[in-house]
């Protein structure tokens, strides 16, 4: 198999890796700690495993049993999300919660309790696992349910793989009409049209989320919103993309070209408002358009940053604080979440503000820059997402994870991973 | 093909061509020795949209196939799948794994097959399509048994398609090349390895189109044809 990096490519990281073909076989003995790994669409070290093991569950892509009456799926852990919609929107059902890429598996998914542009509605990925099973390494297999073994099910939904191998979950789906999104574009300027547009948007559509551009003389973005359409039709065929097929050099990210790429992307925006039918992916997979877009940043790769606040003092100061680095960001996201509770001891999505951006990695200076925006989440009491991170400190996962202390009992002694290890570190 | 029987059903390349024809609802007979892995197949199959049916048998054992294929019957496709690698450089230089080795990558799949195109030669319609491999088409120092039993393999299909061409039964040998199975998990990848999902797409439109040979990826015939033309001289000194 290919050597494993993570979605940024940032930290590199060795360590061995052994697939997983079946469900049925026990953990494979090795040596040093053993970390799931997934489709590697986390973006810093949370799926990597410095000097241990990585548990490759690509292999476990089975479906297991289907209800075409109760919309009740379960599958292995490998399962990629777009495979489950392939199989799903064609039989009248969709998944209650898609983050921005159809390539993570349902494994994954649980581990870091993804978010979709719905969360205000649907809340996290882990809303809607009804059961999982989890393989330890003392080679018990616990059923897991918010009924059953409740506590080890609410440390391993968003529990980043460290509570032991999930082999299978069963997941709600929820009912549509076809794969048809009504979806609207509006254009804004600066942070207060935002908040306004996403006040009366949250309150009409079931999916929202804003791209934005923070520049020079203040942030402007393309708010996206819309609705599963009641209109019926022909799901189209899912093929996997061609991917980039080699590492760019560094100006494909530097400050003109994204700037270019920006105002391009803005002016296309603002020509496009009227309310239209699209399918679903292109509505919420842009980026999966791309096979490996990540190549796009080259061999260094890309740091990317997602905090929650709830304060828009504090989106506005992490926005200045960007402009005023002079790097730039092309994938710059902006929603907000809702108050829906997950079941997740260590789940990230709470009520507030989400903003999430990356950055190309060059080194001193975006390090720099993480660390100031990080100081200015720590200080507004918000959080920032495992999933997303390389940098965070001891500090700021203890603050924002208050419950961290309490799902450490529940971490296969088996298991751990660099990110972990970096967190918890004395 | 709306019956397909699958010999060696947990493989990873029968998995992803049984998907295939599960997306079509066909009927699909699975057939390999460990119940647990066949029964995780066939519930995806069943999810997938084919109705199915499964037998626990080892391939190994002729005294099982007449049976194995009068359970499956009536024969459309029969797709054969199962075999070993072995590993040259630690049993290779053993005669019983040399042995093991033959008898499952050729004198069972010999036998299966040959039962089977007598009942398709009976009824005068249907297909075989089997994994064959590029290492039959030379015999390197590496895998020379798996290669031996590869060459014998792809020799008995091509003997069997011209037996059978005029009784409207038709044979597709599969080649493929490196492919990133559980067989090759421990050797290290190189970008000449193909997915089973590829291998899969190639194997259906093969047996779709009526191909008598197929290479997949479609550029290892190039290859093999190159390694074929290298004069025994210097093949016999190259490290392969």
């Amino acid at each position: 198999m290919q050597p494993l990096e993570s979605w940024g490519r940032y930290p590199p990281a060795r360590q061995a890796a052994v697939s997983v073909h079946w469900r049925s076989d026990p953990l494979p003995r090795v040596h040093g700690t053993l970390l799931p790994f997934g489709q590697g669409r986390s973006y810093g070290d949370c799926c990597l495993n410095e000097g241990g093991t990585l548990l490759a569950t690509s292999r476990l892509d089975r479906f297991i049993e289907f209800d075409p009456e109760q919309g009740v799926l379960r599958c292995e852990a490998g399962v990629r999300l777009g495979d489950i919609l392939a199989f799903a929107v064609p039989r009248g059902f969709f998944l209650p919660v898609v983050p921005g890429t159809r390539f993570v598996s349902v494994g994954g998914a649980i581990a870091n309790d993804i978010h979709g542009k719905n969360h205000f509605r649907a809340g996290t990925f882990g809303c809607h696992v009804r059961r999982l099973e989890l393989l330890r390494s003392s080679g018990e297999r616990a059923v897991c349910s918010p009924a059953a073994n409740a506590e080890l099910f609410a440390a391993t939904v968003a529990g980043l793989g460290l509570t032991g191998l999930v082999t299978w979950a069963e997941l709600q789906l929820r009912p549509v009409k076809g794969p048809f999104i009504e979806a609207e574009t509006v254009p804004f300027r600066g942070l207060d049209e935002f908040f306004a547009l996403d006040a009366d948007s949250s309150e009409r559509f079931e999916y929202t989320v804003a791209w934005i551009d923070p520049r020079p003389g203040g942030v402007r973005g393309l708010y996206f919103r819309g609705d599963h359409s009641e209109r019926a039709g022909k799901a189209p065929s899912v093929r996997d993309p061609a991917a980039l097929p080699l590492d760019l050099p560094d100006f494909a990210v530097s400050g003109p070209t994204v700037a270019a790429f920006n105002a391009l992307y803005y002016a296309r925006g603002r020509l496009r408002t009227s309310r239209k039918q699209v399918r679903y992916l292109p509505f919420f997979f842009p980026l999966d358009a791309v096979g490996r877009w990540n190549r796009v940043y080259g061999k260094q790769g890309l740091l990317q940053f997602q905090c929650v606040v709830q304060d828009r003092a504090a989106v506005s100061a992490l926005l200045e604080r960007i402009v005023s680095s002079g790097l730039r960001s092309s994938l710059g996201v902006l929603k907000t979440f809702g108050d829906v509770p997950s079941p997740g001891m260590l789940s990230f999505p709470r009520l507030g503000a989400t903003l999430a951006l990356d950055f190309p990695n060059r080194g001193a200076q975006t390090f720099a820059l993480l660390d100031a925006l990080e100081s200015i989440v720590r200080d507004a009491g918000g959080a920032l997402y495992p999933a997303k991170d390389a940098r965070m400190s001891p500090a700021s996962f203890a603050a924002a994870y208050p419950r961290a202390a309490g799902f450490e009992r529940h971490v296969d002694p088996a298991f751990s991973s660099s990110f972990w290890r970096r967190v918890r570190a004395a | 093909m709306r019956r397909v029987l699958v010999l060696g059903a947990t493989s990873a390349i029968a998995q992803q061509v049984a998907r295939l024809y599960a997306d079509r609802g066909a009927e699909l007979f699975l057939v390999a020795r460990n119940e647990e892995r066949l029964g995780a197949v066939a519930d995806d199959l069943r999810v997938r949209g084919a109705s199915v049916e499964t037998a626990i048998a080892d391939l190994d054992d002729p005294a099982r196939h007449d049976e194995l294929l009068a359970r499956a019957a009536p024969l459309e496709l029969v797709f054969l799948a199962h075999g070993v690698l072995g590993d040259a450089r630690d049993t290779g230089g053993t005669a019983e794994a040399a042995d093991a080795v033959l008898r499952t990558d050729l004198l069972g799949p010999v036998s299966l097959l040959t039962r089977a195109a007598q009942r398709l030669e009976a009824q005068g319609s249907g297909c075989i399509a089997a994994l064959s491999s590029v290492a039959g088409d030379r015999g390197r120092g590496s895998n020379l048994v798996y290669g031996a039993a590869k060459a014998g393999l792809t020799a008995f299909l091509s003997g069997l398609r011209n037996r059978l061409s005029g009784a409207g039964v038709r044979v597709v040998t599969v080649k493929p090349g490196f492919v990133d199975t559980p067989m090759t998990d421990h050797l290290p990848k190189n970008p000449l390895y193909a997915s089973p999902e590829r291998v899969a797409r190639d194997v259906v439109r093969a047996i779709d189109t009526g191909a008598d040979v197929v290479y997949t990826p479609w550029w290892w015939r190039f290859v093999m044809l190159a390694v074929r033309l290298i004069p025994e001289r210097l093949f016999k000194r190259l490290s392969l």
